[in-house]
């Protein structure tokens, strides 16, 4: 009695006392903690993911990405130079652009024409003047104040960032130098070739996926076609590295082939006597010096990979609480040979939504979203590999995900 | 390819119109026994209508009208479409659900050469596929057309190139088994 709903609400959304070892379940039900991760993290001073340069080759081509909820429209323009602004009329609010790629001399809005250089500017306003000496915009108007809302932008070797936040931290600052290393090592400024799009919708919270590429510990267990074939397992020489304030996330570890190891022996689902018919499938040329395999999250918007010699963009779309567009985007390099493409694209059946690992991310993100939606009060353990936040040189942890709603709780002021 | 584009010598054009409609009837049980095998969760079944050297891939109509070569299941030679098949029975897993085939519109589209020597026949069909999980409605996973060249071995019908283009912008949830 005498307890408002409001209070009852607060009371719901303090985080448990043992801190970042515990994730409570409202973090990914929640509308009001949805509609601050989004002015806070996508629409803030971040920078995000939003198209790779091969997309837009020529003077003209656009194409349509993401930025949280809101759509963006990524241009090259005449000097060749990228620029990206938000599909959204000055004067209305429709949509400018109405299809996924292109390639244009300006935009033209639909609804009342309104015409806009491809980089924004607002050029033309049908019936400015009037007709007949009636009507028209008032003499004041002033079309250098109503251009579409533009973006900074950011290219690193290829990959295009852009970021809401008129003034803030540059990108290599946003992520920095450790991130900025393994962005370059991909992105060099060798030219990108363009192979591809999977696009699914997964029914579960857009932090479900930061978390899982946050998790070596799962991709062990859960993924036995990675396990049976060698390319990944508990065993494996790897390093778990938190970066910036704990935000992104480094995975690095060897691809070490198909061996028999005693940790994998332990695993329930482990079929070592299978076998592939097409050994290309699980046998990588070698292609970095470094002989590394990575998984990079630039936190909010997107992963990258390079796995077997599959190359690609994740981007994480957020639709609502309860469901995210994964978008992959895969490349390789324009001066390859035909056969490392082909590599590529066999590759890439590890990935999108019929990959044999990625398949079961989708699949079991999708569970664990069931099992979120009714249990705000409770919460997720993150105990695996300790309580603290440190890097860790191995598979066996969840440090990554715990490092993550450290800087979580501390951005978002939970 | 309209059907009055058939082209070359070969069975169809030398007897007019009843080869052809034979030809469209083999083919469309061939996509119902296909799509029925699926349906009835026999998916081992699928390899034994291909050639060694042929091209399987489920592929976005995003990425096809592109030319661009990344598939969602991309299976070059028979041994990936075996492959994808030990995998998803030995090591996937996955919510169980069962998928329901819709087949209409199979047409031959071409022929070069004569099939009985060797020739390759060019058809096309519409598919749908709807995905039921045990405890909720069924909601359609996937629309779109099969781009099919064929070749007759041995009196049977197989598949050199079988491209399953959706429709779909986006794949809800996941593609489990081949279309």
């Amino acid at each position: 009695m005498g307890k408002s709903l409001q209070s009852e609400t607060d009371a719901a959304r303090l985080w448990p006392a043992e801190g970042w070892t515990r994730v409570p379940y409202w973090v990914y039900t929640d509308p009001a903690v949805y509609a601050r991760e989004l002015e806070t993290f996508f629409y803030g001073p971040s920078w995000n993911y939003v198209a790779l340069d091969c997309e837009i080759p020529e003077p003209g081509c656009y194409k349509r990405s993401w930025i949280g909820e809101r759509q963006v429209v990524v241009v090259r323009a005449k000097d060749g130079g990228i620029h990206v602004w938000e599909n959204r009329c000055a004067h209305r609010g429709a949509r400018v652009c109405w299809q996924n790629k292109g390639k244009v001399d300006s935009f033209t809005c639909p609804y009342h024409q309104w015409n806009f250089n491809l980089d924004g500017r607002l050029q033309g306003v049908p019936l400015k003047r009037g007709v007949l000496g009636k009507g028209g915009m008032p003499p004041d108007f002033d079309n250098a104040q109503h251009g579409l809302r533009k973006l900074r932008v950011h290219v690193e070797g290829g990959s295009i960032w852009a970021s809401f936040a008129p003034e803030g931290p540059g990108f290599a600052e946003y992520v920095g130098p450790e991130m900025h290393g393994y962005i370059r090592r991909l992105f060099s400024g060798r030219p990108l070739k363009l192979l591809g799009y999977s696009r699914q919708l997964i029914p579960a919270n857009w932090k479900m996926y930061i978390e899982n590429l946050k998790d070596p510990y799962h991709a062990t267990l859960l993924h036995a076609f990675l396990i049976t074939f060698g390319l990944w397992r508990a065993d494996t020489k790897s390093e778990s590295t938190p970066v910036g304030r704990g935000e992104h996330g480094i995975m690095v570890s060897a691809n070490v082939g198909k061996t028999t190891a005693e940790s994998a022996a332990e695993m329930a689902r482990n079929k070592s006597r299978l076998v592939l018919e097409d050994k290309d499938t699980v046998t990588p040329r070698r292609e970095f010096d470094d002989g590394k395999v990575v998984g990079l999250t630039v936190f909010p918007s997107v992963v990258m990979h390079q796995q077997a010699n599959t190359l690609g963009m994740r981007h994480i779309i957020p639709k609502g609480t309860g469901a995210f567009e994964l978008s992959w985007t895969y490349y390789g390099f324009a001066d390859e040979d035909p056969e490392l493409t082909r590599l590529r694209v066999r590759h890439a059946n590890l990935y999108g939504p019929a990959g044999y690992v990625a398949m079961e991310d989708g699949e079991v993100m999708a569970e664990a979203q069931f099992g979120a939606a009714e249990y705000a009060h409770r919460a997720a353990v993150l105990e695996m590999g300790g309580k603290d936040v440190a890097p860790q040189d191995h598979m066996v942890t969840e440090v990554l995900i715990r490092a993550f709603y450290k800087y979580y709780r501390e951005a978002m002021g939970l | 390819m309209s059907t009055g584009a058939i082209e070359a010598a070969g069975v169809v054009r030398a007897s007019s119109g009843d080869a052809l409609r034979a030809l469209t009837l083999e083919l469309r049980e061939l996509y119902d026994e296909i799509a029925e095998l699926l349906d009835d969760d026999q998916v081992e079944r699928l390899p034994s209508y291909f050639t060694d050297d042929c091209m399987y891939q489920v592929v976005s109509k995003e990425n096809h009208d592109q030319g661009l070569p990344q598939a969602t299941i991309y299976c070059d030679g028979i041994g990936m479409l075996r492959d994808r098949v030990v995998a998803l029975r030995e090591t996937q897993v996955y919510e169980p659900r069962a998928w329901r085939h819709f087949v209409s519109g199979v047409r031959v589209v071409g022929v070069q050469g004569d099939p009985a020597a060797g020739g390759e026949i060019r058809a096309r069909g519409n598919f749908l596929v709807t995905e039921a999980m045990s405890d909720a409605e069924p909601t359609m996973l996937l629309v779109g057309r099969y781009l099919d060249r064929l070749v007759r071995r041995d009196g049977r019908l197989l598949f050199r190139e079988r491209l399953v283009v959706y429709d779909n912008y986006r794949v809800v949830r996941s593609l489990i088994v081949p279309v």
